[in-house]
C-alpha cells in the first residue's frame, strides 16, 4: 500500500468519537513537556537561592550557591528541546535579529537571554569574583587561563572591591525574584492565554506554572545537596536540610490549593467543555494525573513533609525521606507538565472526542532525545561544580 | 563607581552593539515588506512545482476513463486522490507511472465503517464479510463502482 496512505489510515485507529482532522497527530510532545519542565526548575532553584540572599533565610546558605549553579545548568539546556522541537536549528537566532513584539512566543528568546545575561550570569560573577581572582594566581594551565579570561581583567578584592560585589549582586538579585516570575509566569500564560483550549485557557495558569516551578526547582536542590554530600561523603547541614524541607512543605500546600482550586472552579462552572475534560481526566489522563500528579507527587510527599514537621526521626531515616520526597516531588511536577501539554491536545476542540498519544522511543520526538536533554543539565552542573567547587569558596557575608 | 561595574558596562555596551550589528546585518532584505516575514519567499513558494495537476489534465490521454468516471458515483473523486500526484507523470507516462491501488485495503480506507465519518457521504460497509476472499476491483470498476 502507498506508505502515505498507510500512516493515515495507522493514525485514524487512535480515534475515538469525533475529532478534526488536524487534532488526530499531537504536535506539541514530550519535548515540549521538558520545556515548562526545565524552566521550573530553574525559576524554583534560583527562587530558593534568593531567599537566603534576599529573605535572609540564614539556614539556606550551604545551597545558595548550589542552587545558583543548578539554576544556571539548567537554564543553558532550557531552549534546547524548543529548537530540537522546531527542528531548524541555524534558524533559531533569527527569533532575536527579528522580533516580533506582540507575540508572546516570539518574546522568550529576550525573556530568556535577560534571565540568562542580566540575572543569572551577573549574579554568579559577582558571587565568584574576588575566588576567581584567587583561583586564577593559584591554579595552572587551561584552568588559570579560564579563571583570568572570566576575571574580565578586573583583579581588584580589596575589602571595598568585594563589598561592592555583594552590594551589586543583591541588586541583581532583587531583580531576579521579578524575572524568575516573569521567566515562569510567562511560560504559564502561553499556556493560558491559548482560549480555543478549555484544559489550558485559565488566569490561573501562570500562577499555578509558578508555584509548581518553586516546588519542583526547591525539591532538586534539597536532593543534589543530598547526593552531593553524599559522594564527597561530607556530613551534611541538617538544618538546612530541615529548612529546605519546610519551605518545600509550605509551597506544595500553596500549589497544591492552586490548582484545587482551579479544578473546583471548573467542577462547580460545570461550563461547555466540562463533560470532555472530565471524561479526560478520569480516562486518557487517570494514571498520569491521578496516580502520578496527585497521588505520587503531591499527597504522599505532602503528607511525609507534613508528618516531619511535627515528629522528627533520627538524622539518618530524615535524610533519607527527604531524599525519596525530593525526587517524587520531581516525578510529580513533571507529570503536571505532562497532563499540561500532553492532555490538552488529547481532546478535540469539539468536545465529541479523543485521540491518543504514543510515546515513541527513539526519533526527535522520542524517550531518548527527551531523556538526553534531561542528563545534559547535571552533566554541565558536575562540570560547574568541578571549576568552580563552592566549598572551596573563601566565606561570604550574605 | 567600582572597577568591576565599569567593567561590566563596557562589556555591556558592546555585546548590544554587536547585536545592533548582527540585526542590521543578518534581517532579510525583503523582511517586514508586507508583514512580519520576508517578502521574498511569497514568489519563492509560488514558484514551487504544482505536484497535483488536476482531473482536467489526464482527459487528454485518458479520455474513455474520464468519461467513464464522471458518469459513476465516483465523479467527485480526483484522480490523483487514488492514483496520487501526476506532475511527473503527465510529462513522461512511460518511465513515472502511477500507483495503482488495487488492494482491498485501498477501498477501506474510504469505505469501511468508522464512527467519525458522516455515513450518508460515503458508503460504508462491512470490508471484513463482504466478499473477502477477492479484490474489490474484480466486482467493482474503481472508475465506475
Ligand atoms: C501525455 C499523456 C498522458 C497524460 C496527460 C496522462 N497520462 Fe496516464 N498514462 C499515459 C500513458 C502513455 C500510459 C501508459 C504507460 C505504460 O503503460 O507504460 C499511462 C498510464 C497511466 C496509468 C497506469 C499506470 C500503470 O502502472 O499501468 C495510470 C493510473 C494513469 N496513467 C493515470 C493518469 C492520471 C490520473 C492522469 C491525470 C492526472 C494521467 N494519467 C495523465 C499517458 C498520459
Ligand atoms: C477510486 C479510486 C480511483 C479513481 C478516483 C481513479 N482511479 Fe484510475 N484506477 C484505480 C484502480 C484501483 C486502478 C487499477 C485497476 C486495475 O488494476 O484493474 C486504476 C487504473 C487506472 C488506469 C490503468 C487502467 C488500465 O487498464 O491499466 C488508468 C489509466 C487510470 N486508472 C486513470 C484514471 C483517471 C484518468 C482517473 C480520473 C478520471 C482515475 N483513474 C480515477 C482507481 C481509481
Ligand atoms: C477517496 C475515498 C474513496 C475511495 C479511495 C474509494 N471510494 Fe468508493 N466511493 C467514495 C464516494 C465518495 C462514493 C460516492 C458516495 C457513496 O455513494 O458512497 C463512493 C461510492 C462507491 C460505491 C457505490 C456505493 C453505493 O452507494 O452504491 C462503490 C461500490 C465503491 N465506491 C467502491 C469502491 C472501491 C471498490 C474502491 C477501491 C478501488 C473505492 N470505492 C475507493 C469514496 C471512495
Ligand atoms: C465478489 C464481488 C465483490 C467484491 C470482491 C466486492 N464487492 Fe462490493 N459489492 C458487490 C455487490 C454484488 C454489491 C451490491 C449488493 C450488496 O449491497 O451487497 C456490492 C456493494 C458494495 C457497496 C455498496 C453497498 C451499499 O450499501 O450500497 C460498497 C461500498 C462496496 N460494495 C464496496 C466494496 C469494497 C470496498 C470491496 C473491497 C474491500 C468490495 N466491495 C468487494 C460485490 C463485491
Amino acid at each position: 500500500m502507498n506508505p502515505q496512505y498507510d500512516q493515515l489510515y495507522q493514525a485514524l485507529t487512535k480515534v475515538v468519537g469525533y475529532i478534526y482532522p488536524n487534532e488526530i497527530e499531537l504536535n506539541w510532545s514530550i519535548l515540549i513537556v521538558l520545556y515548562p519542565y526545565i524552566t521550573g526548575l530553574v525559576a524554583g532553584a534560583f527562587i530558593l537561592a534568593s531567599l537566603e540572599r534576599v529573605f535572609n533565610v540564614n539556614a539556606l546558605k550551604p545551597t545558595y550557591v548550589i542552587a545558583l549553579l543548578t539554576s544556571f545548568a539548567f537554564l543553558l539546556v532550557a531552549t534546547m528541546p524548543l529548537i530540537f522541537h522546531l527542528g531548524q536549528p541555524f534558524r533559531a537566532w533569527e527569533i532575536m535579529i527579528t522580533p516580533h513584539l506582540t507575540s508572546a512566543m516570539a518574546i522568550f528568546g529576550f525573556v530568556y537571554i535577560w534571565y540568562l545575561m542580566v540575572v543569572l550570569v551577573l549574579e554568579i560573577w559577582f558571587d565568584y569574583r574576588r575566588d576567581l581572582v584567587i583561583w586564577s594566581n593559584e591554579s595552572k594551565g587551561v584552568k588559570k587561563w579560564l579563571y583570568k579570561i572570566l576575571t574580565l581583567g578586573v583583579y581588584d578584592i580589596s575589602p571595598e572591591a568585594v563589598k561592592w560585589d555583594e552590594k551589586l549582586g543583591y541588586i541583581v538579585t532583587v531583580i531576579g525574584i521579578p524575572s524568575a516570575f516573569l521567566l515562569h509566569g510567562y511560560v504559564g500564560f502561553i499556556f493560558g492565554s491559548i482560549k480555543a483550549n478549555p484544559w489550558w485557557s485559565t488566569v490561573m495558569m501562570p500562577i499555578i506554572f509558578l508555584f509548581s516551578a518553586m516546588v519542583s526547582g526547591i525539591a532538586l536542590v534539597m536532593v543534589i545537596y543530598i547526593v552531593i554530600n553524599y559522594i564527597r561523603k561530607q556530613k551534611i547541614d541538617m538544618l538546612c536540610l530541615d529548612t529546605i524541607a519546610k519551605y518545600l512543605f509550605y509551597i506544595i500546600i500553596i500549589d497544591f490549593t492552586m490548582e484545587s482550586l482551579d479544578q473546583i472552579h471548573r467542577f462547580y462552572e460545570a461550563g461547555e467543555s466540562f463533560e470532555i475534560i472530565s471524561l479526560l481526566m478520569s480516562g486518557k489522563l487517570f494514571f498520569t494525573l491521578l496516580i502520578m500528579q496527585i497521588f505520587i507527587g503531591m499527597l504522599i510527599p505532602l503528607l511525609a513533609l507534613g508528618f516531619l514537621q511535627f515528629y522528627k526521626p533520627n538524622e539518618k531515616l530524615r535524610r533519607m525521606i527527604y531524599l525519596v520526597t525530593g525526587i517524587l516531588v520531581l516525578i510529580g511536577i513533571f507529570f503536571m507538565r505532562w497532563n499540561v501539554v500532553i492532555g490538552g491536545q488529547l481532546f478535540s476542540k469539539s468536545f465529541l472526542g479523543f485521540t491518543s498519544f504514543k510515546l515513541s522511543l527513539i526519533g526527535t520526538e522520542g524517550f531518548l532525545m527527551a531523556s538526553i536533554w534531561l542528563v545534559v543539565p547535571f552533566l554541565i552542573l558536575a562540570a560547574l561544580l568541578w571549576l568552580f567547587p563552592p566549598w572551596k569558596k573563601s566565606p561570604s557575608e550574605h | 563607581m567600582p572597577s568591576q561595574l565599569k567593567r561590566l558596562l563596557v562589556l555591556g555596551v558592546i555585546i548590544i552593539s554587536l547585536f545592533l550589528l548582527l540585526k542590521h546585518l543578518a534581517t532579510p532584505v525583503s523582511f517586514g515588506q508586507y508583514g512580519h516575514y520576508r517578502g521574498n519567499s511569497l514568489n519563492e513558494i509560488a514558484a514551487l512545482p504544482v505536484k497535483y495537476v488536476g482531473s482536467k489534465t489526464c482527459v487528454k490521454c485518458h479520455d474513455s476513463i474520464v468519461a467513464l468516471k464522471l458518469e459513476g458515483l465516483h465523479s467527485d473523486i480526483q484522480c490523483e486522490n487514488c492514483h496520487g500526484p501526476a506532475y511527473l507523470h503527465i510529462k513522461t507516462p512511460k518511465k513515472d507511472k502511477l500507483f495503482r491501488p488495487d488492494s482491498r485495503e485501498f477501498c477501506a480506507k474510504c469505505h469501511s465503517f468508522n464512527k467519525a465519518r458522516p455515513e450518508k457521504a460515503v458508503t460504508q460497509q462491512d470490508i471484513k464479510n463482504h466478499h473477502p476472499e477477492k479484490k474489490c476491483i474484480t466486482c467493482h470498476n474503481p472508475h465506475q463502482p
